[in-house]
């Protein structure tokens, strides 16, 4: 009996008798990160990182929650299980399950590349490592941070000049608060939607330092939008909230950005491939790093990916899940209306 | 380094415009970028932009499949990894500009300030002499010195076409702003045939280019489809009306003792109509025609042959003597925009027809024929003899003010379309496949089949008609329902029924279902009908069968 089964309820422990991120409702569920399609409601009890769990509760509501450090490990019917950061979002984490020796790895969602706010990506060595595939092909090959905030930044100030301002589209949990540390030195005042300010509220209240923003509400005079920094969830752009800006452009912050045609389907001023996932040459590092014998593939472009790896001598199988409905993997989707969606004040 | 390799400050001007002029969503953005770029780039880029955005591809010289290959030599990727990924960007110039391994900036010493756009494409068009491996040598020694962006237009040179939003008459604005020329004077002045690597900007803005070009043709008037009732446009007799023919729409330009016919893609096609040289002795030096390039049945009544007929011979390099009976072309005009020598576009309407009747009855050979003119004193007499459009082989109805200009390009007022409705049938999505530019990465280019019996037998391939929000559920549909893992076709439960409009039906041996359909498209998607709902085969045989009897 393998460690972890790939049930039509999610990635299944049945000798620990816990899910990872399961997709419909059960007992025992262990969650890597509060993006929707990863920690949905109706299960008995969560088990997530400190930092997960405030969000989960701003958006599951008051349920049965337990939270640990990194590296603490909890025990369920002899199986150890330990989160170990993720690099993904703010909480983000990979679940590494062992029992009688045996280690398996569920990644989540990751990324290689240190933001400053979600922790540092951990290899953790395991026999059988589960892998998000979300930008698994060569042509996702990100640009190092430092470098795409630069060009926020000086997107950013050739608006003000302009006296425009600067609406960046990104999504209100992680995205969001990763742009932060870029636009707090292009601006004194970041303002922010509603669905945003929930978000930066519950992780305040949690303890995460972050740097403060202003929440645009239907009393927000008008005269001190001009030429505003705004960060604001998809959607948002298509909305008549974002009148109040003008006049505006709008950027989009997404690792989609890399290919022209998915910018120009935005019909947006700007595009920025800044992504909370890995790319190719990330996931590569990350599956080598673990040093695992056995490679599954999930949501993304797992077709290729584990191809690829069986091609390269990694044994490796594709696994259909429910993940990656979210924004930033959803990036087929049009910009739907995100904001309204996520109950956004106005 | 021995060798002196090509620099990249002039490229990445280009490479900027390029850029700028794909980020930007309002019209006034493009046209300050290109008014910018004509105020400070060199006159030979000029030229070369000018040629690029009025659609005049510099020959090939290097295939795809060498770019592809050389690409996968320098990343040691995989065949197949290589196809997946340009399925998903669905753009060969884009795709292998985001593959290459980082750049390797070149000693600044080695590079060419001064080398441009149009460096870049005189030496592509030169290496076109060279074989293989010196092609290989300049591609690889040019990709070593760009950054992503200039890889990318440098790539898009090589493989031709430049679809980045610009329309000719917006190129032509910017222009007439930076040399002091009205924009109808441009847009004649830059149409015809001439060489880009061989003009210069000056010359080829001045009036003796005109003169020395005599097959130089007119920028065409275009319509938009009338959305409004007809009565909207005023008072009946105001109007002209004619059929809208069904075939390719062109210039005959006779001059200096010879005849050259052009396509409204200002694509030279003299060769591809031999019939018309027979026009030659007809008519008068200095006389240019627009109208319809169309296949007809003999007699002296207008009836047109279906559009996939004639297909047959644009496709083809040399006509065919069996192509020229089996297909007789006409020239069925509608228009005089020269006569005598001189410009008349600026005549009225009503004037520049009298001038084309008389020549067109002092010619009087069946090839040119008049574009007959439909009499109406009421709209709604006119709405009835729209109705008979399909049987008189047209699309349906042009209206034309009597007292307006020839105008350049697709203008609102004087011209309208008035199409009849389209054919519909309902049918069954089969196969998807991802589509291009702004619709990369998403399965949005179907095939759809009908029922015949318990098979399903695929008929068309139709792609536009949905709205963004529709294609992203289609898309979802095809990535959770596809069979196969790898390559551009999905093969997909037969579920999604749409409705497929189109304009006209023929025979066809070169499909399964034994016709072929003129301009599908989806029409809306069915989500009330059930794939027992759709239409049969025998439906579809009986629409042609109704189109033959006409």
């Amino acid at each position: 009996m393998p460690l972890i089964e790939f049930t039509d309820k999610g990635l299944y422990c049945p000798q620990g008798a816990f899910y990872v991120d399961p997709w419909r409702p059960v007992g025992s569920a262990v969650i890597t990160h509060a993006h929707s399609d990863h920690a949905r409601a109706g299960c008995s009890s969560y088990l997530c990182h400190r930092l997960t769990r405030p969000l989960l509760e701003l958006r599951l509501g008051p349920l049965s929650y337990e939270s640990i450090e990194w590296g603490q490990p909890v025990y369920r019917n002899g199986v150890r299980i330990s989160l170990h950061p993720a690099g993904h979002i703010i909480g983000s984490s990979q679940v590494r399950v062992e029992f009688q020796g045996e280690v398996w790895v569920v990644s989540g969602d990751y990324k290689l590349e240190n933001d400053g706010l979600s922790g540092s990506f951990e290899p953790v060595p395991c026999h059988s490592f589960i892998t998000e595939s979300t930008f698994g092909l060569p042509i996702y090959d990100w640009k190092p941070q430092s470098e795409i905030f630069a060009s926020i930044r000086n997107w950013v100030s050739g608006n003000r000049e302009e006296g425009k301002s600067s609406i960046l589209i990104a999504y209100s949990l992680g995205k969001a608060q990763r742009l932060l540390s870029c636009l707090k030195e292009a601006t004194d005042m970041i303002f922010v939607h509603g669905a945003i300010w929930n978000v930066h509220q519950a992780l305040v209240r949690a303890g995460v330092r972050l740097p403060p923003v202003h929440w645009v509400t239907a009393e927000t005079p008008k005269d001190i939008l001009k030429g505003a920094v705004v960060i604001a969830p998809s959607g948002a752009e298509e909305s008549p909230w974002i009148r109040r800006f003008s006049p505006y452009e709008v950027g989009v912050c997404s690792g989609w950005m890399q290919v022209r045609g998915n910018f120009r389907r935005r019909n947006v001023n700007a595009g920025f491939a800044l992504s909370d996932h890995a790319d190719w040459k990330g996931l590569l590092q990350a599956i080598g790093a673990t040093g695992a014998r056995k490679v599954f593939v999930t949501h993304g472009f797992q077709a290729a990916l584990s191809r690829y790896l069986n091609e390269k001598g990694v044994e490796s199988g594709e696994v259909k899940t429910e993940f990656g409905e979210d924004e930033d993997a959803g990036g087929s989707l049009p910009a739907e209306d995100a904001a309204k969606k996520e109950g956004g004040h106005g | 380094m021995g060798e002196t390799l090509p620099g990249n400050g002039g490229l990445k001007q280009f490479a900027s415009l390029v850029n700028l002029l794909g980020s930007s969503t309002g019209t006034n953005d493009k046209l300050e970028a290109l008014q910018n770029y004509f105020a400070e780039a060199s006159d030979a880029d000029k030229v070369w932009v000018i040629a690029l955005f009025s659609g005049r591809k510099p020959k090939r010289t290097v295939n795809s499949t060498q770019l592809q290959e050389w690409c996968r030599e320098l990343t040691g990727y995989p065949k197949w990894l290589f196809e997946e990924c340009y399925h998903t960007v669905g753009d060969l110039a884009e795709t292998i500009a985001l593959l290459l391994p980082e750049e390797r900036t070149g000693d600044a010493d080695i590079r060419r300030p001064g080398a441009g756009l149009s460096y870049y494409l005189e030496k592509l068009m030169d290496i076109g002499k060279e074989d293989e491996p010196g092609k290989k040598k300049f591609v690889l020694g040019c990709w070593n010195l760009m950054d992503r962006e200039e890889r990318l237009v440098f790539n898009k040179l090589i493989t031709g076409g430049f679809r980045i939003g610009v329309s000719q008459k917006m190129m032509v604005n910017a222009l007439a702003a930076s040399v002091n020329l009205s924009p109808s004077v441009i847009a004649h002045r830059i149409s015809g045939n001439w060489d880009p690597s061989s003009t210069s900007f000056d010359a080829l803005l001045s009036e003796q280019s005109v003169e020395q070009d005599i097959s130089r043709p007119y920028p065409f008037y275009l319509a938009y489809a009338l959305e409004s009732e007809p009565s909207a446009l005023g008072r009946p007799e105001q109007w002209q009306a004619e059929w809208k023919w069904d075939g390719i729409r062109g210039q005959l330009v006779k001059r200096a003792g010879q005849l050259f016919v052009w396509s409204r893609g200002e694509e030279l096609m003299t060769g591809k109509f031999p019939e018309y040289q027979e026009l030659i002795p007809l008519l008068s030096d200095g006389v240019v025609l627009d109208g319809e390039i169309i296949g007809l049945q003999e007699g002296a009544e207008i009836k047109p042959l279906p559009f996939a007929a004639l297909q047959t011979r644009i496709g083809r390099i040399k006509v065919t003597k069996k192509q020229l009976t089996e297909v007789p072309v006409a020239f069925i005009a509608y228009d005089l925009l020269e006569s005598e020598g001189a410009d008349c576009r600026e005549q009225p309407l009503g004037q520049r027809r009298e001038w084309l009747e008389k020549i067109v009855k002092e010619a009087d050979n069946p090839i040119l024929r008049l574009s007959p003119l439909i009499h109406f004193s009421e709209w709604e007499e006119l709405r009835r003899s729209r109705e008979l459009s399909r049987e008189t082989g047209s699309e349906g109805i042009m209206l034309k003010k009597k007292n307006s200009p020839y105008q350049a390009g697709r203008r609102r007022g004087d011209w309208w379309k008035w199409k009849i409705d389209p054919l519909v049938i309902d049918a069954v999505m089969i196969y998807a496949q991802k589509g291009h530019g702004r619709r990369s990465n998403l399965y949005t280019d179907y095939t759809f089949a009908v029922r015949d019996g318990d098979r399903l037998v695929g008929f068309t391939k139709a792609y536009s008609g949905l709205t963004d929000k529709e294609l992203a559920e289609v898309d979802a549909f095809v990535k959770r329902n596809a069979i196969e893992k790898f390559g551009p076709v999905r093969t997909v439960k037969p579920e999604l029924v749409f409705e497929i409009a189109f304009e006209g039906i023929a025979a066809s041996s070169r499909h399964k279902s034994g016709v072929a359909l003129r301009f599908p498209r989806i029409n809306r998607w069915r989500k009330d009908k059930k794939i027992n709902e759709i239409n049969t085969l025998e439906d579809l045989q009986r629409i042609l069968r109704e189109a033959a009897r006409k």
